[in-house]
């Protein structure tokens, strides 16, 4: 029964999803890039749409490759390819050529690739790889321990290209940590402290803030039971708490670069200063808030015309589909990523050995924090963080860093019935 | 053990698609402000062109000021209720030129009616002050001010290089991200060297407009508003005065003259011959001019001073003398026998000592010299023995900032050729070389070439006996009144300077006795030179050089003299350097004859056979 039709058993509903989200992503690229008066065609080779077709054509032919390869070839590659990338990761900023700011590019002659696209792929497997590993137990903390460094490497690789944003994505893989056990703990606290963080900003006197946790302690400490160890510990925390409150405007003013701090700031009060730091949010919500119902038109749109938000193909991409096809449009482009995300968590619980589960739930948080990073940017629910949306985002890397994070994961599904003796 | 959590993770997923949704239907449909944001489109951004920085000469005469000019452009989609007739008449164009004008525009390339685009260039500013009043009247046209470069001389044209817009290419190649396109950017010269800090920063005003695109005012009061802040000032070490002279002097020859302060290495005048007025390279008629002057047959935007290589001839014999006293082959008393069977010579002499040899440009004993500098006998092999020899000597003559580029403050610096051992090895495809082979250097012919500016550093080299600062244009910069940092450290030579005095008493003779005496001689002043015949290819005459240095003590001006195709170093270009020293040092030339001699440029009266 060894390979006797791999088309009938890979998941066709998710190819289907894969192949809409692309097709819609080569028209808005279209969009963005048309001008009515010259009307060139969506071929055109000097247009953005007609390199995409281009890498959509090449993605066409890594699929073909990721299917034909032996199934256990991913298993067994997982480390080589992971210390590849670290490897390349190293090798960027000595020897890469920067593009618009960020140095993340190794190119020969005028084609290049960013390495750190591809090396979600690999930090996806390598977590699969170490979790599904015999004796690999969530609770062990030198099991933790590694789990955070293999996340970690790739981090602070790509926070030295000054991608903050892709770094940032690896963040995503505490997902795979708490669907495979790690306690909740050490997420809500990274969440706490991020919306303190941000509550921090909100409030311009911190006196507010530390009266309220004051206020907190007080209430904790009289609704429960009145023992000495808990009331010592709930005041340690509470300073401790305060503390970060005061080092928050230290990590502002002088960790972040102004540009990050700027991000920050114009994501809580974006009409502080529309023309400044609020521009890129301020353009990005006209343009889709003007979009209205049904959405001006395919081709119709003003506003992404204008060179008011930068990286319209890439980053802000989702401005032309709200202006053009409206909240329909969105409504649709939205429900796609959402059916996609379900589809792939479908796909990870009917695994039937531990690799190819987290390997899926690495795939699903990936494209799930892309996809809610992204379009939070472009309506103004989250910092602008430069990174694609998948699919729908002009460029080659990222185009077939996720077509293979995909396909990885439906070649292993194909063949779930063969990995079962490996659980 | 981990019930529950895949739940939980569709949960998120499905409430982060549900929370994007109700945040978007908010500003999609309820929320009307944005709709009416992008159909009024009601903030209109503008650039604020900086003014460039202004470049003075040492004794603060304006060179290179600014003119403002006019353009005016249209977004075309903004365009309602057009009334031509009216424009036509404020614009004074013709209902035809208008068609062809909006024909033009949208035939161009860059045309995008979502983007503002030049409609009219170079308004002047009667045509701003007539329109100005009218522009409320079309919506979608606006008048942008810049300013356009101006020269206040048609002089120094190739140093001060000119300006205009950004190429695609330029622009594609620009790292910083500082330029966009119609921006201005220095081309050549110090336009382009000193690019970064003539530019300035742009500012951007924030225009509020209403629905039909007329303009209602700033938004906030200009809160947002940047200004622009002007480029930095720029004072050259030009004289203005000597370098017009020197340009008067050039006129109809081809050639070069640069004058330099060997105290400080500023350039005091570098004139190319033939040049170019700097004003046709401005403004409207840009194009065309540059056409013509690029493809003008005596080649005026060639910058001979920095891009014209020559072979050094005579003039290296000072540097070869100082080499061989360094490398203590001769002394100054050493006699060699001029004798003319391998390499010919002039002028009546037989055995001079050094300082003779030098004045009467003796050839076999400069040949002898390289002989005992190559040939010390160190290897038994002659082959060896002169590549080591070379190596020794190359060392001592680079150490005179030959052969590579001096590292001025203009662009496209060529670097001449001072022959090494690996050289020849390549120009000999390996075969063996000895001295025989490669003499012609002696006498600064065969391989060795130099570049104008180099032989006027070399002279003042020797004028401040042993060290020069490399050379340089603008010796202040903005407010702080420095030259780049490059430009104020002293670079020493391998020579002793106890030699540099041989070299000056030589030169000295040269002026006062030697081939120089004629026309190089100046009455209150010790004046040091040497003069230089450059072999050139018959029918064409000989090019003519001459470098000096006056006065001996205290040295305030050091020369070097090219002209082309003018025969020998003691007529045109002894003469030309003697006028610039004098009008320099004097403020005017005493010697009208000579300077009629060299406006009259007859030099030679036989063309050579």
């Amino acid at each position: 029964m060894r390979q006797e039709n791999i088309s009938s058993s890979l998941d066709w509903v998710s190819i289907g999803l894969y192949a809409a989200m692309v097709l819609l992503g080569w028209l808005n690229i279209y969009a963005v890039g048309y001008d009515e008066a010259v009307g060139q065609s969506i071929f055109t080779l000097s247009l953005n749409s007609g390199r995409q077709l281009m890498f959509i054509g090449a993605s066409f032919f890594i699929i073909l490759g990721i299917v034909i390869l032996d199934v256990r070839f991913y298993d067994a590659i997982a480390y080589l390819l992971y210390g590849l990338l670290m490897v390349m990761l190293i090798l960027v900023p000595v020897i890469g050529k920067e593009v618009g700011g960020n140095k993340a590019w190794l190119g020969i002659g005028s084609f290049g690739v960013q390495p750190s696209e591809f090396a979600k792929v690999a930090t996806a497997l390598v977590v699969a790889k170490y979790i599904g590993s015999v004796g690999f137990r969530m609770d062990n903390l030198r099991n933790q321990a590694v789990l955070f460094a293999l996340i970690g490497v790739p981090m602070v690789l790509i926070l030295l290209q000054k991608d903050t944003g892709t770094a940032l994505v690896f963040t995503s893989f505490m997902i795979v940590f708490f669907r495979e056990g790690m306690s909740p703990f050490l997420i809500i606290v990274g969440f706490c402290a991020a919306a303190l963080f941000i509550l921090t900003l909100l409030v311009p006197n911190p006196w507010y803030l530390h009266t309220g946790i004051v206020f907190l302690l007080v209430v904790l400490i009289v609704m429960g039971k009145k023992k000495f160890k808990r009331i010592a510990l709930l005041t340690i925390g509470a300073i401790l708490i305060m503390g970060v409150v005061e080092s928050v405007d230290y990590v502002i003013t002088d960790v972040l670069k102004p540009h990050q701090q700027n991000r920050i700031k114009a994501l809580i009060n974006p009409d502080a200063d529309p023309l400044g730091y609020g521009w890129n949010v301020t353009q990005s919500k006209i343009a889709i808030g003007s979009g209205g119902f049904g959405g001006k038109g395919f081709l119709q749109g003003t506003q992404t015309k204008f060179d008011f938000v930068p990286e319209q193909s890439t980053d802000f991409i989702f401005c032309t589909i709200g202006e053009e096809e409206g909240w329909i449009g969105s409504l649709l482009v939205i429900a796609l990523f959402v059916a996609l995300l379900l589809r792939i968590i479908y796909l990870a619980e009917r695994q039937k050995n531990r690799f190819a589960r987290v390997y899926a739930y690495g795939a699903a948080s990936i494209f799930f924090f892309h996809f809610a990073v992204n379009i939070g940017m472009t309506i103004g629910l989250f910092p602008v963080i430069g990174i694609p949306l998948p699919f729908f985002s002009y460029g080659g890397s990222s185009l077939w860093g996720f077509t293979i994070l995909l396909f990885i994961l439906l070649k292993i599904d194909a063949h779930r019935g063969q990995m079962l003796q490996r659980i | 053990m981990n019930e529950g959590r895949r739940e939980i993770l569709q949960l998120i997923i499905v409430v982060t698609g549900i929370i994007f949704l109700v945040k978007l239907f908010f500003i999609q449909v309820v929320d009307s402000r944005y709709r009416q944001m992008a159909d009024s489109n009601a903030i209109l951004r503008q650039t604020e062109y900086p003014v460039r920085g202004l470049i003075t000469d040492r004794n603060g005469k304006l060179i290179v000021y600014n003119t403002p000019e006019f353009k005016l452009e249209v977004l075309l989609k903004d365009v309602r209720d057009f009334d031509s007739a009216k424009f036509c008449r404020v614009f004074r164009m013709s209902r035809e030129e208008l068609r062809a004008t909006f024909r033009a525009m949208k035939a161009r390339k860059e045309f995008s009616p979502y983007k503002p685009t030049l409609f009219l260039d170079q308004l002047s500013n009667e045509d701003f002050a007539r329109v100005q009043d009218y522009m409320d009247e079309f919506s979608g046209f606006y008048v942008l001010a810049r300013t356009t470069r101006s020269y206040s001389t048609p002089a120094l044209a190739n140093a001060l290089g000119y300006v205009s817009e950004i190429s695609k290419k330029q622009l594609d190649e620009d790292p910083s991200g500082i330029y966009k396109q119609g921006d201005y950017v220095g081309q050549s010269g110090i336009e382009a060297y000193y690019e970064e800090q003539l530019r300035g920063t742009r500012g951007v005003r924030f225009k509020l407009r209403n629905v039909k695109g007329i303009i209602q005012g700033s938004v906030e009061s200009g809160k947002y508003d940047t200004l622009s802040t002007p480029g930095q000032d720029l004072v050259t070490g030009i004289d203005l005065d000597l370098q017009q002279y020197g340009e008067f002097l050039m006129k109809g020859k081809s050639g070069s003259i640069v004058a330099i302060e060997p105290a400080t290495g500023e350039i005091l005048a570098l004139v190319s011959g033939p040049s170019y007025d700097p004003n046709l390279l401005t403004g409207r008629k840009y194009s065309s001019n540059f056409r013509m002057i690029s493809l003008d047959s005596n080649k005026p935007l060639f910058n001979r001073p920095l891009m014209a290589q020559y072979r050094p001839g005579s003039v290296f014999k000072i540097a070869q003398a100082m080499t061989a006293l360094q490398e203590g082959v001769i002394t100054p008393e050493t006699r060699i026998r001029c004798d003319r069977t391998i390499i010919n010579c002039h002028g009546a002499h037989t055995n001079e000592d050094l300082r003779g040899a030098i004045a009467n440009s003796c050839n076999p004993y400069f040949h002898g010299v390289l002989r005992r500098m190559l040939n010390k006998g160190k290897s038994n092999d002659p082959y060896e023995d002169t590549r080591m020899g070379l190596a020794e000597w190359n060392k001592h003559i680079t150490s005179f900032g030959f052969g590579q580029p001096l590292g001025i403050d203009l662009p496209n610096e060529k670097g001449g050729l001072i022959p090494s051992p690996a050289y020849y090895d390549v120009a000999y495809r390996n075969r063996p070389w000895k001295f025989s082979n490669i003499y012609s250097i002696a006498i600064g012919e065969g391989e060795n070439l130099v570049v104008p500016i180099q032989m006027a550093n070399f002279a003042a080299t020797v004028a401040n006996k042993g060290f020069y600062y490399t050379p340089h244009i603008v010796k202040a910069i903005g407010k702080d009144g420095l030259p780049l940092s490059q430009y104020r450290e002293r670079h020493y030579t391998t020579i002793d300077s106890a030699y540099f005095k041989v070299a000056a008493d030589a030169m000295q003779q040269v002026v006062e006795s030697g081939t120089g005496q004629y026309r190089a001689r100046l009455a209150d002043v010790i004046v040091c030179g040497k003069t230089g015949t450059v072999e050139n290819n018959p029918p064409l005459f000989d090019h003519s050089v001459f470098i000096a240095f006056a006065p001996r003590q205290n040295p305030r001006i050091a020369v070097s003299v090219y002209v082309e195709d003018a025969g020998q170093g003691a007529r045109a270009a002894a003469s030309i350097a003697s006028l610039m020293i004098e009008k320099y040092l004097f403020g005017a030339t005493r010697r009208p004859y000579i300077e009629q001699y060299v406006l009259a440029g007859n030099f030679e009266d036989v063309k050579k056979q």
